[in-house]
This record gives C-alpha cells, sequence and structure tokens, in this order.
C-alpha cells in the first residue's frame, strides 16, 4: 500500500502560462518515455523478481516515480492554468483542449495517447533491468531536449533539471541491481537464463 | 499594516519550513535508493538514519502549526484538517 505526502517533492511555482511549452512538456506525462510508463514499468515489474532487493529498488524507485509523475502533472496544470481562448488558439492547444479542457490527460507531445506498450513487464530480472537503464536514459535525453526548450523559464527548467538529474541516479541504482542479480547466477550462465522461472525458482538464490 | 507583516512573515516561515522538508526528504529518498543496493554501509545508514529523524520532527512540528503532511498528522476535532490542506500543485501564489 502507499502513503500520501502533501507536498511535491520539488516545488513547482509557474508565474506565467505557456501552453505551447505544456503541450511539449506532456511528452513526460504520458509519452514513450514518460512518468506514466516509468512507475507503471518498475511497479509491474517486482513481482516476478526472484530477488528481494531488486523487487525492493523496483518498489522504491517505482514510489518515486509516482511522485515525478504528479510533479510533471503539476507543470502542465500551471503552464495552463488561467489561459485565454485567444492563448488557447494561438499557442496550437485547442486540439488538446476540444478533448480534455484544461484536463490532464497522459499522452505523448506529438497527440499520441498513452499505452502499455510504451514498458514491458518481461518476467525476466536480467531483460527487465537492462530495459530499465535504457528508459531512464531515454528519459534523461528528453529532459535535455526539453531543458534547450525552457532555458529562459527558470520556474519551469529548475524542477526539470531535478527531474533530470533523478533519471541519472535510478539509472545508476538499477545497474547496481543488474550486477546484484549476475553476482547471483551461476557464471556459466551469466546472460542465458532465466532464474526466476527456467529453474523453477531454484535458479534463484534468495 | 502590521498584520499584513506578521502574515507574510508567517507565510514565510511556512514556505522556508515546507522547502527544509523537502530537502531533508530528498536525502531520506536518496540514501534509501543507495542502501537498497549497499544493505551493509554503515555510514549510509547512519545518514538515513539520522535525517529520517530529523524529517520526522520536522513534518509534526510544520503539522501543529500549519497542515498535516500525512495522515499521521491529521488528528482534527473541529475542522477535517488533512482535507482542508493546500493542493500540493497548486503551487506558491505570492
Amino acid at each position: 500500500m502507499w502513503n500520501y505526502e502533501k507536498r511535491l517533492q520539488f516545488p513547482v511555482n509557474i508565474k506565467k502560462p505557456d501552453a505551447k511549452l505544456a503541450q511539449a512538456i506532456i511528452s513526460q506525462y504520458g509519452g514513450p518515455d514518460g512518468k506514466m510508463g516509468a512507475s507503471m514499468r518498475y511497479l509491474s515489474q517486482r513481482y516476478a523478481t526472484p530477488y528481494k532487493e531488486v523487487a525492493g529498488l523496483l518498489t522504491d524507485i517505482g514510489t518515486e516515480e509516482l511522485a515525478h509523475l504528479e510533479m510533471v502533472a503539476a507543470i502542465i496544470y500551471q503552464l495552463t492554468r488561467n489561459l485565454s481562448m485567444d492563448e488557447i488558439e494561438k499557442s496550437g492547444f485547442d486540439k488538446y483542449y476540444i478533448d480534455h479542457t484544461l484536463g490532464i490527460w497522459p499522452q505523448a507531445a506529438g497527440g499520441v495517447p498513452f499505452n502499455a506498450n510504451q514498458f514491458q513487464s518481461k518476467g525476466d530480472i536480467i531483460t527487465d533491468l537492462t530495459e530499465d537503464m535504457a528508459a531512464e536514459q531515454k528519459a534523461r535525453t528528453t529532459y535535455d531536449n526539453i531543458l534547450r526548450l525552457v532555458q529562459d523559464c527558470p520556474d519551469v527548467s529548475e524542477p526539470i533539471k531535478f527531474l533530470r538529474a533523478r533519471e541519472i541516479v535510478h539509472f545508476q541504482r538499477f545497474g547496481e541491481a543488474l550486477r546484484i542479480t549476475q553476482d547471483k547466477l551461476d557464471a556459466k550462465n551469466f546472460y542465458a537464463f532465466n532464474p526466476g522461472f527456467d529453474t523453477n525458482g531454484k535458479g534463484a538464490q534468495k | 499594516m502590521n498584520n499584513q507583516i506578521m502574515n507574510n512573515q508567517g507565510l514565510q516561515n511556512k514556505q522556508q519550513m515546507l522547502k527544509d522538508i523537502g530537502i531533508v526528504s530528498f536525502a531520506v529518498v536518496d540514501l534509501a535508493l543507495y542502501l537498497d543496493t549497499h544493505p551493509t554501509d554503515r555510514a549510509a545508514m547512519e545518514y538515513f538514519n539520522h535525517y529520517n529523524r530529523i524529517k520526522t520532527q520536522m513534518e509534526r512540528e510544520f503539522s501543529r502549526n500549519y497542515f498535516p503532511l500525512t495522515m499521521n498528522h491529521a488528528e482534527s476535532n473541529r475542522e477535517w484538517r488533512w482535507g482542508a490542506a493546500p493542493l500540493p500543485w497548486e503551487g506558491v501564489c505570492d
């Protein structure tokens, strides 16, 4: 189960709305490398994980991703707050507005809706952790792209920089989890089999 | 006038405290992830214990003065304090 803290992990206080920017940043909510996929990826993968340290890490990083999901939503919410109809039309936000008004909905910057195919839960800890490391790098690249767009807007770039730095830490932790996993495998089967399935769990030294 | 200054100071204290809680909580979250993959690092555990203790104290104090940050601190009498707390995504409007 979860407990909620009534604060953001890093403050978001955006004074000036910018609907054009909101349409770009929404990709980190429901886009291919966004927080919806990240949180669901780690929180789904943990069940088939044979090692409890790794399942614990997936739980904790998945939990932090939920806090990031909330931060990204807060950024989009504040960037689209109090928009006039004129601003909605001129910024190109009208297409989103037609379907969602000012509601927060998971989609990519290009309008593609969130889809569970944007992440995997493969039931093989080596496969899953390798995906997780790639996912953190893909999200980091997306933040780099966003940062080039928001250079003149510290209200937006500060929380984005925080989120970017967390991708790097998560990548490091997943790398350590992969090493922990490999250390528990037979050296002859360093990459070859799924320790959670192929050996009826016997390949997994808990 | 005096009231306004007092209110501003109150708001500043509240924002400062919330910021400090954010800093301490960040240390706790980051140390927890580190400890997940380094479960025998005693120095990291000492850091974790230290910041976790401070976080709990600060949250208790903040909740007493302003609003409950977690349901652990939401005990209420006349008004349901948890429900009256501001929404985190609204940001600061001053």
